[in-house]
């Protein structure tokens, strides 16, 4: 394989797994500084809803109507943040991005199986993002309906408020784009998985992070086509007239719509069919790049990891079937909410059979406290405080209370934002040196550790308390209330920790693109680690094994192997 | 030289992480342990099995959620590069995960079944026969309640029938002898105290949800719909509805008052909304 010279086919429209890798984690990126800036505009509102500023009114004149943030525009905020956060940063980054640059490597193989497909993918997702990015300067702005588009809202067009005309459209043109791409990205890495691994490496000596890819792209492949099918048919209502989700005898706005004949719900049955699963495609990536990082500066193998790579297919297969925890107050019938409770509570045991895993390879290791491993014990910590809260959200007659309260949003962003946030973290700081051949700072690293896990514990833990209080989401103001009245003080505390920890990705965006021209030089294996991307150049040459194809001949996570002559056996070593 | 300086670094780092786990672990069970604080009033019968059951479900999350950080700081605590000899070679144990798989799916398994009693006892069950039935309308932004009147039938509603301007939010059919003495009223429901209730949530426009937190009632209310809830409110007050569904750019003013008024005063303020 020749590598292209020319710049426009090397760095642009390249068709190396590992440049398209460092392209969606650049996407992603982007994502998150653009997704952060929003919620933190979000929380200016919160805290301080009647306030002026006319600076803010300089630079967005309509949703900052008189210095004042309007309802509407706090909605589109709302709106962008989840879709932008949702789709091109936490899906993107861990199972896009270092799946793209990692996964051909780890399996000892030269490119991923469809590099064209590849590529096409990867422009696909970006001219999604362009389109999601475009709603925001149209007329009405971007749409208010949240990042779960529920019709009938979604679907009446601007006649049932402002940015649900041209921007709900763009917006579900957007979303139509991702999930091809997704759907593409998902064929080409389960195709990869199976017929590309090298010689000697069989499925059970395949790195937990590869397991996890390939789980998280076979979710996809069966998740991504139901949203797409949703959102075309979401468009027709809009466009052709169709009523797939519009029932009969709907007057909004004074006005008669000439439909009948469809469903709101069946719209939260096809998005949460996706919707659910998806969850799952953010974190069990996010789930295998831990358990990678826990072995290898613990300096032990990953604790029964047969029983992990169980764990991660149950995961991902009973997600298919909890989607209707979503909808226990929709209107469904209340039995099947039970059915859906129980298979929900089914699915937390997996899942805590992963921490239980994750805490026995620590135990009796020895312990490397890198910054890497610092946001890998992260992850754990917020994969448990996320998770615990989900007991009481799977039981419907304690969800129907906390359902669309803060306590849900401080549930998800913890263990879906906040858990799959810090593995890209890990993965990083762990990987930079192989992805552009120089470390990241380990002082920036743990300092940008340190402010972000207590400020984001002080921002989603008080979280919680508005939810038991009461305290719907979406609601641009709580002072309409008499019982949210009370609540502001607490609004206020959150929006302060907010602001800190967003200040505080500064330092991140700044090791970033410091290490990457000024950083310490790294050498092959600079962790001491033992998977196959370990035992060529950092960074790695475009052909990645080079003229010989490596061979293995161990398991993944052989750290300190009794009278081995190291703490760490690379998986090409000679057998003894 | 070098490797004695990166030990002592690496204790102080992973005692520190140490001691940050344990501390989240403490605060966060201690502020939790306050959480009826948060939690508005109950007011309804089946609410107080809710609340029990809210109760129990906390616990059982709290422990486990102190138990995996306290563990988490216990292996940064002891397990460091300053140990002699190479790390502990133990990667399974089949006993262990048996029994640790168990015990957590017989935990989770049982909250399960509790969880759907509780569920079951209040939304598999019709209201009582004798509940009195009423009917609430969402609309772009307000809550549209009608009460049957003496002949106990709402009567026919069309879309056509429909006027905003005067004030026929709902489209209340004239021509139906039936709608004759039905009252409506917005943004304000009255109800009865210990006598229960069933109410009829609709929507006339997009998803909202009624939510009523002191009841720990929330139903969504869905455009072509008629989902019944029912519920027996044990406390005289003035409380809230609150829209628990995006709706649209004034969601956050979606808001009803709501009456729990003894017999007597209901009887009154009903004849005097009749009058109107």
């Amino acid at each position: 394989m020749e590598a292209h010279t020319s710049f426009l086919r090397r760095w642009v429209f390249s068709t190396d797994h590992k440049v398209i890798g460092i392209q969606y984690i650049l996407l992603g990126l982007f994502s998150a500084i653009f997704g952060t800036g929003l919620s933190m505009l979000m929380r200016l509102r919160l805290a301080w809803p009647d306030a002026h500023f006319p600076l803010l009114e300089k630079l967005m004149p309509t949703g900052f109507p008189g210095g004042t943030m309007s309802p509407e525009f706090y909605l589109a905020l709302l709106t962008i943040h989840g879709t932008i956060m949702v789709f091109f940063l936490l899906t993107t980054v861990p199972l896009s991005g270092f799946g793209n640059f990692l996964l051909p490597i780890q399996i000892g193989a030269r490119d991923m199986a469809f590099p064209v497909l590849n590529m096409l993918s990867f422009w696909t997702t970006f001219v999604a993002l362009l389109v999601l990015l475009a709603s925001l300067f149209v007329e009405g702005g971007a749409p208010i309906s949240g990042w779960t588009a529920y019709p009938p809202l979604s679907a009446l067009g601007k006649i049932a408020g402002p940015g649900l005309g041209t921007g709900q459209t763009l917006w579900l043109t957007s979303i139509g784009l991702f999930c091809a791409a997704s759907l593409l990205t998902a064929l080409n890495f389960l195709t990869t998985t199976l017929n590309m691994r090298a010689e000697g490496m069989s499925l059970m000596r395949m790195p937990l992070t590869v397991w996890a890819w390939f789980t998280a792209s076979a979710v996809a492949l069966l998740a991504f086509p139901v949203l797409l099918g949703g959102s075309i048919l979401l468009l027709l209502d809009r466009l052709a007239g169709t009523s797939f989700f519009l029932p009969a005898g709907i007057v909004v706005s004074s006005k008669i719509i000439t439909r009948s004949g469809g469903s709101p719900i069946l719209w939260q049955h096809l998005f949460w069919f996706f919707g659910h699963p998806e969850v799952y495609i953010i974190i069990i990536p996010g789930m295998g790049i831990t358990s990678h990082i826990l072995s290898t500066f613990a300096r032990k193998p990953v604790f029964a990891y047969k029983a992990m790579v169980l764990a991660i297919f149950s995961i991902g297969f009973i997600g298919f079937i909890v989607w209707g925890h979503h909808m226990f107050a929709s209107g469904m019938s209340p039995f099947v909410g039970m059915v859906f409770s129980m298979l929900t509570l089914t699915v937390g045991v997996p899942s805590a059979i992963k921490v239980f895993n994750w805490i026995a390879t620590l135990w009796g290791g020895r312990i490397r406290p890198t910054a890497a491993m610092l946001y890998s014990l992260g992850f754990v910590s917020f994969f448990v405080s996320g998770g615990v809260t989900g007991l009481l959200l799977a039981q419907p007659a304690i969800d129907v209370y906390f359902h669309d309260t803060y306590f849900v949003v401080a549930h998800f962003h913890i263990i879906m934002g906040l858990a799959a946030v810090f593995s890209i973290f890990a993965a990083l700081q762990f990987w930079f040196p192989k992805m552009f051949g120089r470390h990241m700072s380990e002082t920036l690293g743990k300092a940008h550790f340190w402010i972000t896990i207590v400020g984001v514990y002080s921002v989603f833990i008080p979280m919680h308390f508005l939810g038991m209080a009461g305290a719907p989401r979406r609601y641009a103001q709580f002072t309409e209330f008499t019982y949210l009245k009370s609540l502001q003080p607490l609004a206020i505390q959150i929006t302060w920790a907010a602001f800190i920890t967003g200040a505080a990705q500064l330092i991140l965006i700044f090791n970033i693109f410091r290490s990457m021209f000024f950083g310490r030089k790294a050498t092959e294996n600079p962790w001491e680690a033992t998977t196959l991307e370990w035992v060529i150049p950092s960074p790695p040459p475009h052909d990645n094994f080079g003229a010989v194809d490596p061979v293995v001949h161990h398991g993944p996570y052989e750290y300190s192997v009794p009278g081995a002559p190291t703490d760490f056996t690379m998986q090409t070593a000679p057998p003894q | 030289m070098e490797e004695s300086r990166k030990i002592s670094q690496g204790i102080g780092q992973a005692r520190a992480a140490a001691c940050f786990f344990w501390l989240l672990a403490v605060v966060t069970v201690a502020a939790f342990m306050v959480h009826p604080v948060w939690l508005p009033e109950v007011v309804s019968l089946h609410g107080v099995d809710v609340d029990r059951q809210m109760n129990i479900t906390f616990g059982v999350a709290g422990a486990a959620f102190f138990v995996a950080q306290v563990l988490l700081g216990c292996c940064l605590w002891r397990f460091g590069r300053w140990l002699p000899g190479p790390a502990l070679h133990w990667n399974e144990s089949p006993r262990l995960e048996v029994a640790w798989t168990l015990i957590t799916a017989v935990i989770f398994v049982g909250l399960g079944v509790q969880g759907s009693v509780i569920w079951a006892r209040t939304y598999l069950t019709e209201a009582p026969a004798d509940a009195m039935t009423l009917e609430v309308t969402g609309q772009q932004f307000a809550w549209n309640v009608r009460y049957p009147g003496p002949d106990g039938k709402f009567g026919r509603t069309r879309p056509d029938k429909v006027d905003d301007a005067a004030g026929n939010y709902i489209g209340l059919d004239d021509a139906d002898p039936a709608g004759q003495d039905d009252i409506t009223t917005q943004n304000i429901i009255a109800i009865p105290v210990n006598r229960p209730i069933r109410i009829i949530i609709r929507s006339r426009d997009v998803l909202h949800s009624f939510f009523v937190p002191v009841l720990r009632v929330k139903q969504d209310a869905v455009p072509g719909m008629g989902i019944p809830v029912h519920f027996t409110a044990t406390k005289t007050g003035e409380y809230e509805v609150a829209c628990a569904e995006l709706c649209g750019m004034q969601h956050y003013k979606m808001r009803a008052r709501f009456l729990v008024m003894t017999d007597s005063d209901f009887e009154k303020w009903l004849k005097a909304r009749a009058a109107q």
